[in-house]
């Protein structure tokens, strides 16, 4: 049984050196004399540690050990002469959560922090929640060297958010119980080309194994012509002159079938999605088709909206939030949505996404300034792809650098890398998005302090071996080699 | 110059001006890219790629049976059950065009008589099949192909047109929503634009594992490329496994593991072969050669730094006769093991620092009466190169800038275009020159940006450069780079096809096919077909296919 060597770590005030943990750990004390113990799977195992307030039965450690467990078993063949025989052995994690919750889900306030201690043999892993116990269970398989499914990798990089943009124009592959022509007309193909309702919650259970929240975007009222085949009357018929041409343009905001049928949709969607948080969209609503709609036109009037389509926007989004907190669920919105000056909650939350709209911080700022959590993408859009190492770009960015008080700063909630679709499948997508999004994860995790990109160079190519010898075709930062290159396909 | 070139020069001086207008075309900017995507939709042609010389496809469809259907040497084929490379290629062809049905028992019962198609015969015609072969740069790949009731006839004279048209008629084949297996009746008169159709892969920055390489000769194979360039060393490593000079590899690659061995390289010609591929190898010097240093001592030159060594090496030392012996050595073993006439010299972006530092380099310029002109010494590094490689019997490609520094080459010199700028002008002098040229600069794979390039690569037009009917001629051919600075096993195969596949139709279909949403629509169908066959081709836009990608 091949033996693994384990860096003696505690936790202290120094800072890591170079060639460990991505995302770093905010604060890392290493022991001074370069101690390290072996670990030899067959000898190993996780367990509960007596003070812990869960134990044996709970699923997501439990599963979280024999994962951790298979990954050093698997970590690889081992250079011979890094066997050292008179080094001691290390036998165990125990693992202490002071919180009893188990079976719950991950969600925005859930406590990620842990504190690991592997100065003696059993090492000690202790956290508040067990969130914050996967977290420090991923720190402890980094430590182990060796030179030793997308969910996994995210979870490997600590990502603890799986936006899940489900629908759009091109197709509509979620399978509603409610609506199911909505995927039967509108999902590429229906046999072969569907979520249903198993892989959803499948997906959901997965994530949740992991600490990572699952939230689902259904995007209105653009973004929609994929639904419109499964659910005639919801798109507005657009006109040439004075007789509809055939196409179909976004969402019809003027009639109350519509809203009968999102709030049918939408209470489907709260409770397949356990998170709190929706994300409804609102972005890129193109008015065209609107304004040539004479029955739309109308109802401007009618309205008083005047010439102002942007209102009649609003009009439907706040009506859709309606829906929405009658189910009690929070939203996440697009930029726009604020922008356009709809009447939103105070617990929305804001994404800032557009690159080309002037600088993102200033429209953080004005998010944050209005008294609305913002949610940073627009330096993080991964599917745009260029020669190089674009992950220094991402890896630089520091999205509390914006004009605004503390109190702003704090209601920066968080970032998104995005990877849309356009030019990505099963394909290509796993190299494309690792380890670029390696340096997203550690933005917004480590502290605000680590920005070394030399460093960060070097930890990121060793993370990203780590992510080969686990399965994840991670591509490349530059000229180098792994030991275990990649070989699944 | 010679006479003949000189001569060649002013004939086409009239040629020239006439062409002058047609430069390279900027880069197209990204909104402009997006703008103008395309709807997907048929073509008549349905899905081939690259598209025949000459087709007709009739209205009439018939049916194959997976159980019934064969593939068969014809009445009158030099070639038979003997040619292996056909027998293997039979089958290669019948899992591909029957080997993911929906509906694997399908066909089973008998179809009306008249509606169904038997057998494809092969027939080889030429004397010599040259199943035995390997194929180079005059092989003919030429085929004709005739699909009526109830055998369909493809008559090659080589076994390499044959391969062609096997791929071919697996392309015509469709399924239909039921599962049955469908083809029109069709007539196909085929053979390639330019004879050099290459793709680069660079096992230096990255190693690539033999499966991802020869993954690769089965992607090539389905876009009728013939030409393997493996740029197989560079500074970063050196994979390959010299017998004669083990510790080239043994100090030089990433690791033990991270090696070609003279069984995998074999391994690669072979399978190659089997697919109408040429490999040629890439050893590329007096620069590019860092990891060569680690295995060889005194090979580079050592750099100074004021009157001492610094410590630090640069290209190969092109004053010790050691270096030429070693040379002389290394491209006996490299002739031997790699079987194509050519074999790939390199000589691009050779950096004169350290030989300028060096006081024994300085010496010997003195000594030749090359002033402080390093490109003289350059040229007399490569014309001492070129000469051991032709008394191996080889012939070479070099890479622009050996042409560009006046190095006296062998008039059947290849010269491969690479610098992006002005490659049309570069293409003007080295084929003015009477050089034969191989294009590669507006092929550089490994520039990605974001969007659908591949409309870029498929809209380069090789000829368009200022030169007259003779000029074009030279031109045989062109390559697809990607090189491998961010690029290994993990992204290779979707950041390569199908935008290389943009490139293998330019340099297969006749000039006139450039209709871009024809292309697209082609394109669209064979990149899912790859799919199907077991290629992680990335998509072209959005859309999907039917499997999408399960793996290998």
């Amino acid at each position: 049984m091949a033996e693994l060597g384990l860096a003696l770590l505690l936790v202290g005030l120094v800072p890591v050196p170079a060639g460990a943990v991505w995302p770093q750990p905010q604060l890392v004390r290493e022991s001074p004399g370069g101690e390290r113990c072996r670990l030899s799977p067959g000898q190993f195992r996780f367990g509960y540690a007596r003070s812990s307030a869960v134990g044996p039965g709970c699923a997501v450690l439990d599963q979280a050990f024999a994962r951790y467990w298979r990954l050093l078993r698997d970590a690889g063949p081992r250079a011979p002469e890094d066997t050292r025989p008179w080094e001691p052995l290390c036998t165990e994690l125990l693992v202490s959560v002071s919180t009893p919750h188990c079976d719950g889900f991950p969600d925005m306030d859930s406590v990620e922090s842990y504190k690991l201690s592997t100065s003696e043999d059993p090492s000690l892993l202790s956290s508040e929640s067990v969130w914050g116990a996967l977290r420090g269970l991923e720190t402890f398989s980094q430590l182990i060297w060796r030179d030793e499914d997308r969910m996994d990798v995210m979870a490997y990089n600590k990502f603890n958010v799986f936006h899940w943009h489900i629908v759009d124009d091109p197709s509509f592959p979620y399978e509603s119980a409610a609506f199911p022509e909505l995927s039967r007309k509108g999902a590429y193909n229906p046999a072969t080309h569907v979520y249903t309702l198993n892989d959803v919650k499948l997906v959901i259970e997965y994530a949740r194994l992991r600490g990572i929240r699952v939230i689902s975007e259904f995007d209105t009222p653009g973004h929609t012509l994929s639904w419109g085949p499964g659910a005639p009357g919801l798109l507005t018929p657009c006109y040439a002159g004075s007789i509809p041409s055939g196409a179909y343009g976004p969402v019809n905001p003027i009639l109350n079938t519509t809203y009968q049928f999102m709030t049918e949709l939408f209470r489907e969607v709260s409770t397949v999605f356990p998170d709190f948080y929706l994300h409804l969209g609102g972005d890129e609503v193109d008015f065209t088709c609107w304004r040539s709609n004479p029955e739309i036109q109308a109802f401007m009037q009618w309205m008083g909206f005047g010439q102002d389509y942007t209102k009649l926007e609003s009009f439907y989004i706040q009506r859709l939030l309606n829906i929405i907190s009658s189910y009690g669920k929070g939203y996440v919105v697009w930029q726009e949505v604020f922008d356009n000056g709809v009447k939103v909650k105070p617990d929305t939350i804001i994404h800032v996404w557009r690159e080309n709209a002037g600088p993102y911080q200033q429209e953080v700022a004005r998010v944050t300034k209005a008294g609305y959590r913002a949610l940073l993408s627009a330096p993080w859009y991964l599917n745009r792809i260029s020669y190089g190492q674009d992950w220094q770009a991402a890896y630089q960015v520091e999205p509390l650098e914006f004009e605004g008080s503390l109190e702003q700063k704090a209601l920066v909630i968080g970032g998104e890398a995005c990877m849309w679709g356009e030019f990505v499948d099963v394909t290509n997508l796993t190299p494309r998005l690792w380890p670029r999004a390696g340096a997203i994860a550690e933005r917004l995790w480590s502290n605000k302090t680590v920005r070394d990109l030399q460093d960060a160079y070097i930890r990121l190519a060793d993370f990203r071996c780590t992510l080969l010898r686990r399965g994840i075709p991670a591509q490349p930062l530059f000229t180098g080699y792994c030991d275990a290159e990649y070989s699944g396909f | 110059m010679e006479p003949a070139r000189l001569f060649l020069g002013l004939l086409c001086a009239s040629a020239a001006l006439a062409a002058s207008s047609l430069h390279q075309r900027p880069p197209q900017p990204e909104f402009l890219l997006e703008e103008l995507e395309l709807e997907l939709g048929e073509s008549p042609s349905g899905s081939l790629w690259p598209l025949p010389r000459s087709l007709r496809i009739l209205p009439r469809q018939l049916q194959l049976a997976p159980a019934r259907f064969q593939l068969v040497h014809g009445p009158g084929s030099t070639a038979g059950p003997g040619c292996a490379l056909l027998q293997d290629a039979f089958r290669r062809y019948y899992e591909y065009i029957f080997g993911y049905s929906k509906w694997q028992n399908q066909g089973q019962r008998p179809l009306p008589a008249g509606t169904e198609l038997l057998q494809l015969q092969v027939i080889i015609v030429s004397k010599d099949s040259e199943c035995d072969n390997y194929p180079n740069i005059t092989s003919n790949e030429a085929y004709q192909l005739s699909v009526t009731e109830p055998v369909a006839v493809l008559r090659a004279e080589k076994v390499w047109g044959a391969l062609r048209g096997l791929e071919t008629f697996s392309q015509l084949v469709y399924e239909d929503d039921y599962g049955t297996f469908l083809i029109n009746e069709s007539e196909i008169t085929d053979y390639p634009r330019f004879a050099h159709r290459g793709i680069l892969l660079d096992t230096s920055r990255h190693f690539l594992p033999i499966k991802s390489i020869l993954a690769n000769l089965d992607a090539m194979a389905f876009n009728k490329f013939n030409v393997l360039h493996w740029h197989i060393v560079d500074d970063h490593s050196f994979p390959y496994q010299s017998v004669t000079f083990p510790e080239l590899s043994g100090k030089g690659s990433y690791s033990y593991d991270h090696v070609y061995t003279p069984t995998d390289v074999r391994l690669v010609i072979d399978y190659a072969r089997l697919r109408g591929i040429r490999v040629i190898p890439e050893f590329d010097s007096p620069g590019h050669t860092k990891s060569w240093g680690k295995g060889q001592k005194d090979l580079l030159t050592p750099c100074f730094n004021g009157e001492h060594r610094s410590g630090s090496y640069g290209p190969v030392n092109p004053i010790l006769n050691t270096t030429y012996h070693f040379m002389t050595d290394l491209f006996k073993e490299i002739s031997g093991v790699f079987p194509d006439a050519y074999i790939h010299l390199g000589g691009d972006e050779v950096d004169f620092t350290c030989w300028k530092s060096n006081p024994d380099v300085t010496e010997f310029m003195k000594q030749q009466g090359f002033g402080i002109d390093y490109a003289k010494l350059e040229s007399y590094y490569i014309q001492k190169i070129l000469d051991i490689v032709s008394s191996a019997n080889k012939g070479y490609i070099v890479w622009q800038e050996v042409f560009d520094k006046g190095v006296k080459i062998k008039p059947d010199t290849i010269v491969e275009v690479w610098i992006g700028s002005l490659y049309t002008a570069e293409l003007s002098r080295v084929t003015g020159a009477g050089f034969t040229t191989i294009l590669a600069a507006p092929w550089y794979l490994d520039y990605i940006s974001y969007g659908q390039d591949w409309k870029k690569y498929y809209s380069v037009e090789p000829l368009n450069f200022p030169g007259c009917e003779k000029q074009k001629k030279l031109v045989i051919g062109g390559e697809a780079c990607l090189w491998g600075e961010f690029v290994d096993a993990t992204n290779l195969t979707p950041r390569l096809w199908p935008r290389a596949s943009a490139v293998g139709e330019r340099l297969w279909s006749s000039e006139n096919v450039t209709n871009i949403q024809d292309a697209y629509n082609r394109l669209v169908k064979h990149r899912c077909r790859m799919l199907r066959r077991g290629i992680a081709a990335e998509p072209l836009f959005v859309g999907y296919c039917d499997p999408e990608y399960r793996g290998r």
